[in-house]
């Protein structure tokens, strides 16, 4: 029992963590630019499935640290083209349109990469279970929890120490003034949201190797990073990062009890803070 | 002159609908597609209600859809042979659930809500995608079907009759409809778009916004629900999908795509996109592009809808 819960907590840490990774990239995108990034999903997908293309060539290492780079370039296209020309409308058509993207970029990888689960390799080494008591401990999961905190770590030192995540930051609490301050904000909107695409394609790149790849791996993480962000408070990335780890963890849980409610439970959880707190956790009052 | 064209509009649009079993066959379509473009418009001109009447963004309107749905499912399956008795059922079900949710998210504005929503349509998803005994799960509810109606003096033949269901549903929706005009016609529909130009200015004259959301909320998901159990009846069937978020998207784009500012906007939206959905899906595996293409192309060179471009063209 003991070890079934055991297994089941670090389970719902990991899943928390990549909920996490990705409601952080969802969470940077809508407090600079007001857009709920339906497409995030996609994007994660497509990291997944350019790493896939590109371990023959680079290996393993190689496509980790350049598969999200190439996500995250299609992201900045993207914003530039699509996204761009909806800044100042009302938020229902950049809604709508990263929705209809989503559907594009599902469908897309269906129709290049077919519909079933493909394999994915990681390094032999990374897979091998650490110990025999908590056989679940492999190698990969630790690798995985490890990148993830090194991934957060490095988006908030980027956050608060470099000249841009400063601008970043600054424009989330009032974007006219620092574009009054002479900062172009069309630059810094569309590097904001490669950023929050690079997460989402290292989380793909992550998710797949735990997970395998099929087309709707990112349709089956968005939800719960929705409700990660809300959990957490909107306009607050530690509370979205909570929330990430909180109801992965909840999820886990319920698991070992209840297992057909491991989903349901995330949502009840959620109705329970809105209840108690409408603003989230760690959410600024009066923001929204 | 503008009312008399508006009163000429509005006998236009009851004319055909009255006809539509008769003259859709000569244009190439079949009654249950009638049927389904006035179920969707329903659910879309009950979305619209509150999307473009009250200026609340909703993206979870499946969720009462699909209470609807499963409503009048489990009630004949289960409980009683009755059409009128599942309806009543889904649409009450529909309309709780969005009272105590609306409570719960009626102070949050904007994107917030509109999020909030989302999230909360996902719960009776997985309900119903995950309680296999009773829902049916992935595989859907079936071995059912919607059952004759009794009047007492007559008994109208909904299951073998499809044109008898086209009516069926056409005075739903001719009933729902007229409620939510009337409504939006009142002190309390006006207050409705008040709110929707300003609401700091309706809330300092003493409008209490939220509960004007609430209810706004509250009868949106009550028409919602009275659609989704039709769909149901006219699909005999229940489908977890439903109640999914991209259902909800649909909704949403049907509204946009007529012109949420208008009344018949939904309609028109509901009608092009179910013509076009029933034609891409025949014609290619990848409909899932043609629709997000869809939407991608009506939000970048279409966001006013038909109905939005027309009225902007005709005024002065």
């Amino acid at each position: 029992m003991t070890q079934l819960l055991l297994f089941n907590l670090f389970n719902g840490l990991i899943i928390g963590a990549f909920y996490a990774l990705m409601a952080l990239g969802l969470s940077l995108i809508l407090n600079l630019s007001g857009v709920i990034n339906f497409a995030h999903g996609g994007f994660l997908a497509i990291g997944g499935y350019l790493a896939y293309m590109l371990i023959p060539h680079l290996g393993f290492w190689g496509a980790l640290a350049v598969a999200p780079v190439l996500t995250a370039g299609l992201g900045l296209i993207v914003e530039r083209v699509l996204i761009r020309p909806l800044y100042g409308r009302d938020p229902l058509y950049s809604l709508l349109l990263t929705f209809g993207l989503a559907f594009i970029l599902e469908d897309g990888t269906r129709y290049i990469w077919g519909a079933g689960t493909l394999p994915f390799a990681v390094p032999g080494w990374l897979s091998s279970p650490l110990s025999n008591t908590f056989f679940f401990l492999t190698g990969y999961r630790m690798f995985m929890v490890a990148l993830v905190v090194v991934a957060v770590t490095g988006l908030f030192l980027i956050l608060n120490r470099t000249r841009l995540g400063m601008r970043i930051r600054a424009g989330t609490m009032d974007l006219e003034t620092v574009s009054v301050l002479g900062v172009n904000t069309g630059i810094l909107r569309n590097l904001n949201f490669g950023l929050g695409i690079y997460l989402a394609g290292l989380a793909g790149v992550l998710a797949a190797g735990m997970l395998g790849l099929q087309p709707t791996i990112g349709s089956t993480l968005i939800m719960p990073s929705f409700v990660a962000i809300i959990i957490g408070g909107l306009g607050s990335l530690p509370g979205t990062l909570l929330g990430g780890l909180l109801i992965g963890v909840a999820s886990g849980i319920t698991t070992v009890f209840f297992p057909s409610a491991s989903e349901a439970v995330i949502y009840v959880i959620m109705g329970l803070v809105l209840l108690v707190r409408p603003r989230g956790l760690l959410g600024e009052e009066g923001r929204f | 002159m503008r009312a008399l064209n508006q009163r000429a509009a509005d006998i236009a649009v009851w004319l055909l609908l009255l006809g539509m079993p008769y003259w859709l066959d000569s244009v190439g379509g079949y009654t249950s597609l009638g049927s389904r473009i006035l179920v969707l418009a329903l659910a879309a001109t009950s979305l619209n209600f509150l999307l473009g009447f009250t200026g609340v963004l909703s993206f979870g309107h499946a969720a009462y859809f699909g209470l609807g749905v499963y409503g009048v499912g489990l009630t004949i399956k289960y409980l009683v042979p009755s059409t009128l008795a599942g309806m009543a059922v889904g649409v009450v079900a529909g309309t709780i659930a969005a009272a105590i949710i609306g409570a719960l998210i009626v102070r949050l504005r904007g994107i917030y809500f509109a999020m909030v929503t989302i999230a909360f349509g996902q719960v009776f998803y997985f309900i119903a995608y995950r309680w296999n005994s009773v829902t049916g799960g992935d595989d859907g509810l079936s071995g059912w079907q919607r059952q004759p109606i009794d009047l007492g003096f007559t008994t109208v033949d909904i299951l073998g009759n499809d044109k008898a269901f086209y009516y069926l549903v056409l005075v739903s929706f001719a009933v729902a409809v007229a409620i939510m005009a009337a409504l939006l016609r009142s002190p309390f529909g006006r207050t409705l778009l008040a709110i929707r130009e300003n609401e700091r200015r309706a809330r300092f004259l003493g409008i209490p916004v939220d509960s004007h959301i609430w209810l706004s909320w509250v009868i949106s998901c009550l028409f919602v629900s009275l659609a989704g159990t039709l769909y149901a009846l006219l699909n005999n069937f229940a489908d977890p999908h439903d109640l999914r978020w991209d259902q909800s998207g649909d909704f949403v784009i049907m509204a946009v795509l007529g012109g949420m500012r208008t009344f018949w906007g939904p309609l028109i939206g509901a009608a092009i996109f179910v013509v076009l959905q029933d034609y891409i899906s025949s014609e290619t595996a990848n409909w899932m592009s043609f629709i997000g293409l869809f939407f991608v192309l009506v939000v970048l060179f279409f966001p006013r809808g038909v109905l939005g471009l027309i009225q902007r063209r005709s005024a002065p």
